[in-house]
Formats: structure tokens, C-alpha cells, sequence
């Protein structure tokens, strides 16, 4: 079975001009909705405060959570029905300082009130204090920072400079649309989409690799194409394999997204948008980025 | 040749390390298994994760404290009056004296407390004010044994408490890591573990109406102090009760203890807390129950008053009791916290993380499912697609879970939720390679190579892409890992180790099998 027959060409470098213009603008439209939603919607890993998930032995709702929460004086919490499962709910009690022990064991003490003792069931407490919650918020940035520059100076050393430049492009690409459509699905920025952020960056380079290497070995065999040429040609060649990976990545963190459970869902979300755009910016970001410093690597291709 | 030894070799230590989790308890006479299991982190057993802060300022504090008392009595001896002692914010202890006795002061000072460094000094009128602190390296030293203190006495209680296979660990500067798998009632444990248990006896003052001092308008006579007692509320929580004006003065701390045990109380199904003090507490407690007679004396944990009986008469012996409306519970604990000591300083929860047993549960089945049906998707898939390349592509990827499954428990590392689903990625990403290498195959046999220089070309020519593209993947794997605690760190050994496999299964595995069919000139075409 094939599904891009052998012998395409398709003309990605002539379209990149529009490519990059249609990248510029989710960009612009990523950066808009960060800014209209007043930025990241942060869960309690980076912002502090509590997560209690329960589980009720008998039909409830959001609203009769809400009544029973109301005397317990736990502050402004949100509670999110967990549709699909029966009768499950996260409740999210924002910081106190010093008060996220007590305020979790007071909410769960006025739901059994509510319910009866034996009808709740206290599936996660979760409470992270303001201190370790700025820490965890630093430490992530900079791993996905230190991720990307590693990607760039390692494809640098690989290849040539023009490609790792590119690869770090099209890597703070991906992060930055993930990262935009996260928000834009009201998912909270948690430790596990940090992981998946790092994966994303893991992945998208991977597929630039593949191309960069076709890129060098075509190079190699036909010294006097132009780069253009060269670039489209590689392109095309590994077409079929980016397709087939993609796929078979995507299939997977797909089923994830579906059935691994609310606990990994925001997780499983941002691999399925970030394969995506990994794998078109591996074609459309990084390989123009490339071909835009031709002139600057020309003289070091011929000798190579 | 080398290959299928190789692949042999490494099938058989990965059956051997999966046959005791696969086996269950069946396994267990089986001297020459590995007695290991896949080690299922605190996401999917359920248990708590904490990290506690140690308030180490606290015992610098503390410290200073003690020493108003101590600087009182010396300074008697060398007959110098002060007008007031006192601890003040600083943290420092300052000392007014009149101006006449500064010589005998710092005398005092140098001869007596060498470990204090005057901070600041200023004279007004006839009064010298003096402050006084610890050297910086005796605030180091006394902040740093309060966190090797407080983690020495934190596993005494857990061990006491029994959890089993509980991790308690220093981490950071100040901070102590504990997971408790597998608990019942984290609650219970948090509340264990984070008690102070400073255990004090003072006296009740007579004559005092305590209240006039509930709404804590009023302040208390001069020397004394309020105190409250604790009542339970319907869900079993001790909160505030009554108040008592006990004199400020310690007669005695929990330090004398030498044993505290749960006994059975007078009336049916009551308990008692029985101390046992050592030769000096002993001593002390005689001489202060012989002299206050008929008063009452106040048992104090934590600032709170657990009893204040009334002395009958003079106790020799070295015991005093407990009373208290205490459930088993309750006693036990109580009886854990005097025995493994007070904590030197106060310690607060920074983070928790509990999973309840159920939710664990849950998870496990969750990811159990999504691992079969992805799996069975991409097995499916890669058939299909290559026919008998895909099949071997798949047997690649069978082996490769089964090598990740047996790297896991060979590194006795944590499998956690993140970690199934960095397993279940592995098998959507693994498959890479085998495209990588069929693609290439096919390029070569469109070139028109015969079947055996094809299948050469495609595993030379593919190699370098392979790996240099599962580098980079393994590279932020690692950075994950250093970044991420619990959870993340187990999806990152997955996603490390079974880029590992995959590459094996992918390129030496697959190869094997081509070898051979290639050896014995079977291979007329190649079905790719």
C-alpha cells in the first residue's frame, strides 16, 4: 500500500511564502487570545492552591456541591462537573497561604456533612504552597527554553548551522501555537503539559532531522541544483514516512486524549495539537529558514 | 550471526525480569527468578506525596528564647541587675542594663555566652541597651540539625506508625520529601507527621476566672498565660474549647520522656497515655507535684491543653498519665509523637499530592485500555501498509514493550500514569524507525536493486536519520527528567528507555530476520 506515490512533487518551497504568512498570523492570533484571556490559565502546580477530585455515591450536581461547599468558608472555589464519569468532580480552592492543608480537609469534612460519610469518596487532594509553585513555574520555563536551544546546538553540530537555527525556529513555532491553543481550550498549564511541551519539542525536531539529513545527503549527490530544488526534492522524498509517523503518533495520543482519563487529558491534548503543528513546521518553518540564509552557508556546502 | 545472539540473549534476561509480575504469586518457589515487580508509583497504588517546609528560623528563635532564662541566672551571678531581657525580632536577644555595669555585663557576656555576638549597641541617659545574637555559623549550624532533627524524628514516627516501603528524604535546603504508599487515612498521617509535639506542664493560677478572657479582649494577669483545651466537633476534629490562665513558666518539657504507651483507662473503653520519665524528669516531677499540692497542673501538647488535674499528693516514681477522650486512634498516635520527640522547629505542608486507592485504580484500567487499543491500531496499521515488513515491524514492536516493561523493573523504576501513557507514545513513535528503513527499501528497489542490495541499502542508508533523530528525542527526555518529580520523571524514563528498545527492536531486531531468510536464498522478493 502506498499513499504518496512515489515521484510527487509537490512544490512545498514555492508555497512557503504563504506558509509563513499563514504561520504569522495564528501567531498573531495565538498572541491575541493569550491576551484577551489575561494569559495562561495556570493550574496549581505554577499558581498554588488546592485540587480536591470526589466521587459521590449517589446522583449529584455542580450546584449541590456549590450548596454544600458554601458555610465551609473555603473561599472561591470552582467546581467542574467531570462530565462522562458518574457523578465525579474537581473542586480548585485558590491559595491561602499556609492554609491549603486545612482548607482541603474543611471541604471534603462539609461534603461528607452534606452527603454522608460513606457516599464520598476522595479520589485526589492535591496542594502546592505559593513558594513551591513559583519554583516549579521557573524550573519549566526553563526547561523548555534549555530544550529548544539544545535541539538548535545539537542540530547545529549535526548539520550546519542554517538547520539548527531553523530547528530552534520552528520549535518555539510549535510551543508557541500548542501553548496558544491550550489556552484557547481552557486548559490549565500543569507539570504533565510541561511534559508534553518537552515531547512536542522532542518530536517536532525529529521530524526535522529526517528532512535535514535527506537535505544533506541530496546536497552531496547533486552539488550544482540550487537549494530550492534540493530542499523540494527531500521534501518529497520523506513525505511519506513524516506522513506515516505523524500518523501513527497521532493515532496514539488520540486514543490517550480519549480514554487515558481526566488526569492526563490536558496532556494528551497538547500532543495532538503539537504533532500537528510539529510536523508542519518541520516542512514549512525550519526548511525556509534554511533556504532564507543560503547565501550565509552556500560557501560551506560546496566544500562539503 | 552476532545479531541473533544478541536478540536471544537479551529475550531471555527480559522473560526472566517479566515472568515474576506476569507469574503473580505462582512464581514465588522459583529460586531464580529476580524477586522484582513492575513498582507502581503513588499515582497508581494511591498514597501521599508531601514535602514539608521546615521552619528553621523557628528553632533559631527557640534557641534564643532559652537563653532569656540562662542570661538571667548568670547575670544574677556576677550581680548585675538588669532592667529587662528580652527576645525581640531579629531574631535577638536584648539586654538593658544601667550604664554603670556595662564592664560586669560584657564580662558576663564573654566569659559565659561566647556563642553570642553583640549586634548593636546604644546608651540613653542611664540605660545601656544591648543586642545580642547567634554567630552566623551558629544560626547555620543550629537551622541546619533542625532539618537533620526534624527528618530523624519524622521517620521515627512513620516508622512507628508503619507504613511500609515509606521514602523520607531530605530535598533542598530545608524542605524534607516523604511518600507514604499505599495509605488508608493520609489525614491521619499528615496530622502525625506534622505536630510539633511540644509536650509542657504548667501550673493552673487560682483565683482566676478564665472567662472573662473568651473573647481575648482582656489581657491576662501579669506572669500568666491563656490557654485552651480542645473539644471534638461531630466529624471527630479537635477544636478550640475552653480557656484556662495558666502561669507562663514551664515547670517541665516532653525532653525527660523516656516511653509513652496506651493503657486502658478506668471507665470501659476509655485510654490513657502513660509517660515514663527518666532519673531527672523524675526527680523534677516530685518535686514540683510535691509542692503544689491540691493546685492543678496543665498538660500541654502543641499550646494545647490535653488535662489539668489536680495534684493529690507528692508522685515519686517517675509516671504521670494522660486522661483525655481519646479514640484508639488518637492515643496511638499521641503515644508516637511523645516517644519519637518533639520536632525542633514547626514544619508546614509546601505540597501534597494524594491519590485516593480507587482513583489509582481507575487509572490503571484507563491506561491498560488505551495501550491495547493504540497498540492494536498501529499493529493493525503497519500490516496492512507493509504486509510482511509490517508484520516484522510489529513482532519489533512487541518485543520492544516487553524490553521496556523488563528495563523498567530491571532499573527498579517508578511506573506512574504519565509513565503508561510515555509507554503507549512509545508504541505511536517506535514504529518510526521500521518506516524509516521500509521507505528506504523501497526507494532502492525502485532504483532497481535486487532484493538483498535493497534491504542492505535501506538499513545503511536509514541509520543515521534513526539516529539522530531518536538523539534528540532522548536529549529532552532527559532534560524532562531532570526537570520532573514523581510522575513526570516516570514518563521520562519510559520515553528514554523506550526510545532505547526501539532502536534496537527496529534496527538489529528486524535484521535477524532478514538475515536469515537471506542466508538460506529464500528471498526472491521483498514484501514491503
Amino acid at each position: 500500500m502506498e499513499l504518496i506515490p512515489p515521484g510527487t512533487k509537490i512544490d512545498f518551497v514555492g508555497y512557503r511564502n504563504v506558509a509563513i504568512l499563514a504561520s504569522i498570523a495564528l501567531i498573531a492570533v495565538g498572541g491575541a487570545i493569550m491576551v484577551l484571556r489575561g494569559g495562561f490559565n495556570l493550574g496549581i502546580d505554577f499558581a498554588g492552591g488546592s485540587v480536591v477530585q470526589v466521587r459521590f455515591g449517589q446522583t449529584a450536581t455542580a450546584e449541590d456541591v456549590r450548596r454544600a461547599l458554601d458555610g465551609a468558608d473555603v473561599g472561591a472555589v470552582t467546581i467542574q462537573d467531570l462530565g462522562g464519569v458518574a457523578n465525579e468532580f474537581l473542586i480548585r480552592i485558590p491559595q491561602v497561604p499556609g492554609q491549603e492543608e486545612s482548607m482541603t480537609k474543611r471541604a471534603v469534612d462539609a461534603l461528607k456533612a452534606k452527603f454522608g460519610a460513606d457516599k464520598v469518596d476522595v479520589l485526589r487532594v492535591e496542594s502546592v504552597g505559593p513558594r513551591v509553585g513559583k519554583e516549579l513555574r521557573q524550573k519549566a520555563i526553563l526547561a523548555v527554553l534549555f530544550a529548544t536551544v539544545m535541539m538548535g546546538v545539537y542540530i547545529w553540530a549535526r548539520f550546519e548551522w542554517r538547520f539548527g537555527l531553523g530547528a530552534a525556529v520552528a520549535l518555539f513555532h510549535d510551543v508557541f501555537l500548542t501553548l496558544a491553543a491550550l489556552i484557547l481550550w481552557n486548559y490549565e498549564l500543569d507539570l504533565t503539559i510541561v511534559a508534553a511541551l518537552l515531547t512536542i519539542v522532542g518530536f517536532s525536531v525529529n521530524d526535522t532531522v529526517i528532512v535535514s539529513d535527506r537535505i544533506r545527503e541530496n546536497m552531496r549527490k547533486d552539488h550544482r541544483a540550487p537549494l530550492a530544488a534540493i530542499i523540494n526534492r527531500s521534501i518529497n522524498e520523506t513525505l511519506s514516512r513524516t506522513i506515516l509517523t505523524t500518523g501513527t503518533a497521532w493515532l496514539v495520543v488520540t486514543v490517550l486524549y480519549f480514554l487515558g482519563g481526566v488526569v492526563i487529558q490536558g496532556f494528551a491534548f497538547a500532543l495532538v495539537v503539537g504533532f500537528i503543528f510539529g510536523t508542519y513546521s518541520s516542512i514549512y518553518i525550519a526548511s525556509p529558514v534554511v533556504l532564507f540564509f543560503e547565501r550565509g552557508g552556500g560557501a560551506s556546502r560546496r566544500r562539503a | 550471526m552476532y545479531r541473533i545472539l544478541l536478540v536471544l540473549g537479551l529475550t531471555v534476561v527480559a522473560v526472566i525480569f517479566l515472568l515474576p509480575s506476569l507469574l503473580g504469586e505462582s512464581s514465588a518457589g522459583w529460586g531464580f527468578l529476580p524477586n522484582r515487580k513492575v513498582h507502581l508509583g503513588l499515582d497508581l497504588q494511591g498514597g501521599t506525596h508531601l514535602v514539608m517546609t521546615v521552619e528553621a528560623d523557628k528553632a533559631v528563635e527557640n534557641a534564643l528564647e532559652l537563653m532569656v532564662d540562662e542570661m538571667r541566672g548568670e547575670l544574677r551571678k556576677a550581680n548585675v541587675r538588669p532592667k529587662s531581657i528580652e527576645r525581640v525580632a531579629g531574631p535577638a536577644l536584648q539586654v538593658v542594663v544601667p550604664t554603670e555595669q556595662s564592664d560586669p555585663l560584657s564580662q558576663v557576656l564573654k566569659d559565659r555566652f561566647p556563642n553570642l555576638e553583640v549586634k548593636g549597641s546604644q546608651t540613653v541617659g542611664q540605660e545601656l541597651t544591648v543586642q545580642l545574637v547567634f554567630y552566623k555559623a551558629e544560626v547555620q549550624q543550629m537551622k541546619e540539625s533542625a532539618i537533620e532533627q526534624s527528618l530523624e524524628t519524622i521517620r521515627n514516627r512513620i516508622d512507628q506508625f508503619g507504613v511500609a516501603e515509606p521514602i523520607i528524604q531530605r530535598q533542598g535546603d530545608r524542605e524534607i520529601l516523604i511518600q507514604l504508599p499505599g495509605i488508608q487515612d493520609p489525614q491521619r498521617a499528615k496530622d502525625l507527621i506534622g505536630r510539633t509535639a511540644v509536650l509542657q506542664f504548667k501550673l493552673v493560677r487560682e483565683g482566676a476566672n478564665p472567662e472573662e478572657y473568651r473573647d481575648s479582649k482582656k489581657l491576662p494577669p501579669p506572669g500568666t498565660q491563656i490557654l485552651w483545651d480542645a473539644k471534638k466537633d461531630e466529624f471527630g476534629n479537635r477544636r478550640r474549647g475552653s480557656p484556662y490562665v495558666v502561669e507562663s513558666r514551664t515547670l517541665m518539657t516532653g525532653d525527660v520522656l523516656t516511653e509513652a504507651r496506651v493503657r486502658p483507662g478506668e471507665l470501659p473503653n476509655s485510654r490513657i497515655v502513660s509517660l515514663d520519665f527518666n532519673a531527672r524528669g523524675a526527680r523534677l516531677f516530685e518535686e514540683i507535684t510535691g509542692a503544689n499540692v491540691q493546685r492543678r497542673l496543665a498538660i500541654i501538647l502543641d499550646d494545647t491543653i490535653y488535662s489539668a488535674p489536680v495534684i493529690r499528693e507528692k508522685i515519686g516514681g517517675g509516671r504521670a498519665i494522660i486522661e483525655g477522650n481519646f479514640t484508639a486512634d488518637e492515643a496511638k498516635d499521641l503515644a508516637i509523637v511523645l516517644r519519637a520527640g518533639a520536632l525542633p522547629a514547626p514544619v508546614t505542608v509546601a505540597e501534597e499530592r494524594t491519590v485516593g486507592p480507587s482513583l489509582g485504580k481507575d487509572s490503571i484500567r484507563q491506561g491498560m485500555i488505551s495501550f491495547a487499543l493504540a497498540g492494536s491500531l498501529v499493529v493493525l496499521f503497519m500490516v496492512v501498509y507493509y504486509k510482511f515488513a509490517g508484520f516484522l515491524a510489529d513482532m519489533a514492536l512487541i518485543f520492544n514493550v516487553a524490553y521496556l516493561l523488563a528495563a523498567l523493573i530491571a532499573l527498579d523504576a517508578t511506573l506512574t500514569l504519565p509513565g503508561i501513557a510515555g509507554i503507549v507514545l512509545t508504541m505511536g513513535m517506535a514504529v518510526d524507525a521500521n518506516v524509516l528503513i521500509n521507505e528506504r527499501i523501497r526507494e532502492e528497489l525502485r532504483l532497481g536493486k535486487t532484493p538483498r542490495a535493497a534491504i542492505d541499502a535501506g538499513y545503511e542508508r536509514a541509520l543515521p536519520a534513526i539516529l539522530d533523530s531518536n538523539i534528540t528525542t532522548f536529549l529532552s527526555g532527559v532534560i524532562l527528567f531532570q526537570f520532573g518529580s514523581g510522575p513526570i520523571k516516570g514518563f521520562a524514563v519510559t520515553l528514554c528507555i523506550g526510545l532505547i528498545t526501539s532502536v534496537f527492536t527496529a534496527v538489529v531486531g528486524t535484521r535477524v530476520v532478514y538475515d536469515y531468510l537471506l542466508s538460506r536464498r529464500r528471498l526472491q522478493t521483498v514484501s514491503v
